[in-house]
């Protein structure tokens, strides 16, 4: 895992190569996720202490989404996977 | 997101009786489920299971000898559009939200390991639940099985049962004489039975 090169939109040259981390995983707010289940999957998934979790929780809730994790695209897709696999709304983009 | 459930001190006199709920034991949780909760359980998730696996492209192949074998070995999936039936989109969902280029390759990787994953949690409740009920016993593993079904299918009753975030809390959306008022007692005692696991566990 790992080694795939990663897909992006634009060519990027080998010298902002290195910058190619600015993706980001989104969690979006539903009606029917627990709050106490979102919590849980956030520490299960990311390993996030709970008052982390928590809070990102919490910003989910109240501010209807909110960025869980960040690095490169292949491994927002991962967590985006993951967080499917458990139920949760989340989604990929590009932090610009 | 929610937490308005009903506890067994609200359950009344539906058909359910006392909801059943999770206790922590070492290494798990245990729950005591009457014969009407594990059937109604069983049930809801053998849909789910039903649904996610009808239309992957496994089951076209078997079907039709169609869709290509070799991506089938190697876990693709012929999906590139989010599917038509609203339960099933709400538990696949687009990898991306604006892009629906993107989000066809994002599915295309993505989608057929999440059906097959939905199917193994369903599985698990279904191998340990008796349909008879009884004590069910579930090691750790097993418990995040079980979170992941009944999610699967709490989330499957709200496209049903048509909740928003407007309507959340489920009070005087549904008439008495909808047929799917039944199902909204089931859709909270699930919730409960979900928050209990989770506290089982944490």
């Amino acid at each position: 895992m790992g080694v795939a090169p990663v897909e992006v939109e634009q060519p990027m040259t080998g010298q902002n190569a290195a910058l190619d981390a600015p993706w980001v995983t989104v969690v979006w707010n539903d009606p029917v996720n627990l709050m106490t289940y979102v919590t849980y999957v956030f520490q299960k998934v990311f390993g996030y202490p709970k008052a982390k979790a928590e809070k990102l929780m919490l910003d989910v809730h109240h501010r209807g989404k909110a960025v869980v994790s960040s690095g490169t695209r292949e491994a927002m897709e991962r967590d985006a996977e993951t967080l499917h696999g458990y139920g949760l709304w989340a989604t990929v983009s590009h932090d610009s | 997101m929610t937490w308005d459930f009903l506890g067994p001190e609200d359950a009344g006199d539906d058909s359910l009786g006392l909801a059943a709920s999770f206790r922590p034991v070492p290494g798990g949780a245990a729950a005591y489920f009457e014969e009407a909760q594990a059937g109604v359980i069983r049930s809801l998730v053998s849909q789910i299971a039903e649904l996610v696996s009808a239309d992957s492209t496994a089951a076209e192949v078997a079907e039709t000898g169609e869709a290509d074998a070799v991506e089938v070995e190697l876990g693709l999936s012929s999906h590139v559009e989010p599917p038509d039936d609203p339960v099933l989109a709400r538990l696949l969902p687009d990898g991306y939200r604006d892009d629906p280029g993107a989000s066809a390759e994002f599915r295309r990787y993505t989608e057929e390991s999440l059906r097959s994953a939905k199917v193994a949690s369903a599985q698990t409740v279904l191998a340990s639940l008796p349909a008879a009920g009884g004590e069910v016993l579930l090691s750790e593993p097993d418990c995040q099985q079980w979170l992941r079904a009944l999610n699967d299918v709490r989330l499957a009753l709200s496209v049903r049962l048509g909740i928003t975030d407007e309507n959340e809390d489920l009070s005087g959306h549904l008439t008495a004489d909808d047929p799917r008022s039944a199902y909204i007692w089931v859709y909270q005692w699930l919730a409960y039975l979900q928050d209990s696991l989770i506290d089982a566990l944490t």
